[in-house]
């Protein structure tokens, strides 16, 4: 039954039954929102009664590239996806080392469990107790005495990357993982100190793995507007200012042209990021 | 390599157990401050005390969105189960054009950030279909969350299909087996596991959701992340948010083990 020949009709018709109402279902409704989520960053508002209506304006994204505020929000957006991402590469590299390569098979298995139940625990629970860690009377402020910085842009790179940390152990521990044995004991045997062969050897080797769990954490991190909210204090990203605009502007197309920022720095990345050849690893 | 340096090694470890408190303090924290006596939390907690849990068991908001929010999962999981098994046999049993474009089109949704997800679900729930009848509402959310749950029964359900290879299904036709016959005999019990580790990670990440719930819930229907947010900025509701907050704690780690020991691919689910 291995990879049906879709020459035979018998087989070509199964597999447009299996395929179809998945394919349908995405396409319709996830490209085909896509698809509206363009056209309407170009529709109009009603001035008087807020309504969307279909009528082209190139004026929501010129909005986007006259109007300092948002230039300002896209570059701290950006930075804290960077910085978040860096965090996250820097817990979790040597996290991962010790996991493939010290940690005996039993502890192995424990410890990918272990990294990996926090990742189902609920995102807004996560972001909430760090809420709580932060608060000016919580456990932050008594451990520092009162010299926590408390809510702000800081405590947002920190729950953002606390938030996405599995996702960059678990590809980087895979990385590890597939580095061969017999590469690292040529290594030494021809003489390379450990630390050359960590850096000439390990690290190209796993650099792709790092790559694809930076897809994650960047990703993530750009469209995020919840845990800004709650740990961000007066703190705006891009998802705040989409958000504001849907909700309580009710601009939907200005909103839809703003979530372009976010979507095209992401292609931007991805595009970047290839390159590595992290996407095979992902 | 590393093995033969026992400074490295030991600093290794320290690193990891350093990560791993990291990863479990705030959760410890979230449950702990549930029986915290102080109104205002502070820290170090004041007393031990079992009002909020109580309160809890009464807020009626809270229930009623934890049915909500059952309500929304059972329906997009039953979705994204039948869709998403479907697409895994097409991905792993049959060798056709646009195969990488199907894996690629069931990842992008969980790829994406969720508000652009819910920002393009909402135009075109509102603009496009909103003048033809459609409501935002509950149904809505169930199409929103089955779009990106298809991609965790599919993962789940064609790494599956991939270690098992074909031979039973080739010995089951050799044996004269129908195709039909093969699929209910022999493929569908050979899977059961990974379906069902699928579902119940499927239905984790819907319980869970929020930000593509806020924009096609509607004003009306709350799930219980959305009760949660909406009460989080309340001081006198504190209570009753801890307490929430600490039960899907505990919960989150049900889900997880099951899966875990049905095989399922818990930590390649979502990355």
């Amino acid at each position: 039954m291995s990879s049906h020949s879709t020459a035979r009709p018998g087989a070509r018709l199964r597999l447009a039954a299996l395929l179809g109402p998945p394919m349908l279902w995405l396409v319709v409704a996830y490209l085909g929102s896509m698809a509206v989520l363009l056209l309407s960053a170009f529709w109009s508002t009603n001035t008087f009664t807020g309504a969307v209506v279909p009528v082209y304006t190139s004026g929501n994204l010129l909005a986007l590239v006259t109007d300092p505020l948002y230039r300002d929000v896209t570059l701290r957006t950006v930075v804290v996806a960077l910085g978040v991402t860096v965090l996250d590469a820097v817990v979790a590299v040597p996290m991962a080392l010790y996991m493939s390569r010290v940690a005996s098979p039993r502890a192995r298995v424990a410890l990918v469990v272990a990294v990996t139940t926090p990742l189902w625990a609920s995102y807004l629970v996560k972001a909430y107790a760090w809420r709580v860690l932060l608060s000016p009377t919580g456990p932050m402020a008594w451990l520092t005495g009162g010299h926590s910085s408390g809510y702000g842009i800081g405590a947002v790179v920190v729950t953002l990357a606390y938030l996405w940390l599995p996702y960059m152990v678990l590809p980087v521990f895979a990385g590890f993982d597939r580095v061969p044995d017999s590469l690292l004991e040529a290594s030494a045997d021809l003489g390379a100190a450990m630390a050359t062969t960590l850096r000439r050897i390990v690290a190209p080797l796993v650099l792709p793995a790092v790559a694809a769990g930076s897809i994650f954490t960047f990703s993530l991190s750009l469209g995020d507007y919840i845990a800004v909210t709650i740990v961000g204090g007066k703190t705006q990203m891009l998802g705040n200012v989409i958000y504001g605009q849907l909700v309580t502007a009710n601009d939907q197309p200005l909103a839809a042209s703003l979530s372009l920022v976010p979507l095209a720095a992401i292609v931007i990345y991805l595009l970047a990021m290839r390159r590595t050849g992290a996407l095979e690893n992902v | 390599m590393i093995r033969r340096s026992p400074g490295l090694r030991r600093a290794l470890l320290a690193w990891t157990i350093g990560g791993l408190v990291l990863l479990y303090v705030p959760l410890a924290l979230v449950v702990l401050n549930s029986f915290n006596a102080s109104r205002t939390f502070g820290f170090p907690p004041s007393g031990f005390t079992l009002r909020w849990w109580i309160a809890a068991a009464g807020s009626s908001g809270a229930l009623h969105a934890l049915g909500t929010s059952v309500v929304a999962g059972l329906c997009a999981t039953a979705i994204a189960l039948v869709l998403g098994s479907m697409a895994a046999f097409a991905v792993q049993r049959y060798r056709f054009f646009g195969r990488r474009a199907v894996s690629f089109l069931v990842v992008l949704p969980i790829t994406l950030p969720g508000i652009v997800t819910g920002i393009a679900l909402n135009a075109t729930l509102t603009s496009l279909l909103g003048p033809v009848g459609v409501t935002l509402g509950i149904g809505t959310v169930i199409v929103g969350h089955a779009t990106f749950c298809i991609v965790i029964v599919f993962n789940n359900v064609a790494a599956r299909l991939r270690r098992l290879g074909t031979s039973f299904e080739e010995a089951s036709a050799d044996l004269g087996a129908s195709p039909w016959q093969t699929f209910w005999r022999v493929t569908v019990p050979l899977l059961r596991g990974a379906l069902v580790a699928g579902a119940l990670l499927a239905f984790a990440l819907s319980f869970d959701e929020i930000v593509v719930t806020t924009f096609t819930a509607g004003p009306t229907v709350q799930t219980l992340p959305i009760w949660i947010f909406g009460n989080l900025f309340r001081p006198n509701q504190a209570p009753v948010v801890n307490v929430v907050a600490a039960v899907l704690t505990l919960v989150a780690v049900v889900p997880v083990s099951l899966a875990q020991r049905l095989g399922g691919d818990v930590a390649g689910s979502r990355t």
